[in-house]
């Protein structure tokens, strides 16, 4: 059995496996969430046709709903750890910008959409941003 | 109003979790049951309800427009947090902070001004669509009434 001992100042390389692990758990949530959001359509249409309770069994019947969320999950309980071993002010710009930027990378990857250079313009402003502001 | 909601709620979330955790002892991974236990604390609990708010939106925002324009789009919470702590909470604004507003409003920009949905050709179906996919059945539906029409005109 694999003991981990408490990190009570984790050095770079530690630090960086946390913010990687709710990076890499968040895109992937983002992505599925986003293919399942898609397959099902207007969640507006569904809502003015069949009702809330038809909009939700929409959501709810989707398989790739809930693999989505199952990484969506993943990644909150690694934002959890993080913060509690790393200050706001490094979690929240780093994992926020850095999420970006892989986000455009999948959709483009794996959503094909079209990713074009206004979106690319945006995605980075707001990764420089984003990181600026709560640094 | 939409993406309002996704931009308010999700900054208002992360900080009531982080004032909840930060009053938390330090956790270890030998411990994971402890993380299971604070989801039950006052600001967790908020924080939770918050993002809760903020997911609904999100997913109603995703039905509608691409992954690519509503996570940018929505990024705008960050510089109403911002504007909130320096006018209400009379928090001083650094001139490197002054700048990330003044870069995630001119990224908001761009990409709202642009589509907000990727145009795609009627026959191609969705990626990663599922067997229950209604709107991947339609092209089909239309392919076989135009093969019927064309085998009555013969």
């Amino acid at each position: 059995m694999i003991m981990l001992a408490p990190v009570a100042h984790p050095g770079p390389w530690a630090a960086s496996a946390m913010i990687a692990a709710v990076v890499l758990c968040s895109t992937a949530g983002e992505v599925l969430t986003a293919a399942a959001m898609k397959s099902i359509g207007d969640l507006d249409d569904i809502r003015a046709h069949s009702g809330l309770k038809g909009a939700i069994r929409a959501v709810v019947t989707c398989p790739l709903f809930f693999a989505g969320v199952g990484f969506l999950a993943l990644a909150f309980f690694a934002l959890l750890f993080a913060l509690n071993h790393l200050n706001l002010s490094l979690v929240a710009p780093a994992s926020a910008s850095l999420t970006l930027v892989t986000n455009a990378i999948a959709g483009k990857l794996f959503l094909k959409e079209n990713v074009d250079r206004r979106r690319w313009t945006a995605a980075v402003l707001v990764c420089v941003g984003v990181y600026l502001l709560a640094h | 109003m939409i993406l309002a909601l996704v931009a308010i709620c999700a900054p208002l979330g992360d900080t009531c979790l982080s004032r909840g955790m930060t009053t938390l002892p330090a956790i270890s991974l030998a411990h994971p049951i402890t993380l299971i236990a604070a989801v039950f604390t006052p600001w967790i609990a908020l924080g939770i309800a918050l993002l809760i708010g903020f997911f609904a939106s999100y997913l109603t925002a995703l039905s509608w427009a691409d992954l690519t324009f509503v996570l940018p789009a929505t990024a705008f919470g960050n510089v109403i947090v911002a504007l909130f702590a320096r006018f209400w909470l009379h928090e001083p604004i650094s001139l490197e902070r002054w700048s990330g507003i003044v870069l995630i409003t001119l990224g908001v920009g761009f990409v709202a001004n642009g589509p907000s949905l990727t145009e795609r050709p009627a026959a191609q179906p969705p990626i990663l669509s599922t067997a229950t996919d209604p709107a991947a059945e339609k092209p089909v539906a239309g392919l076989d009434k135009d093969r019927i029409e064309q085998e009555q005109a013969l």
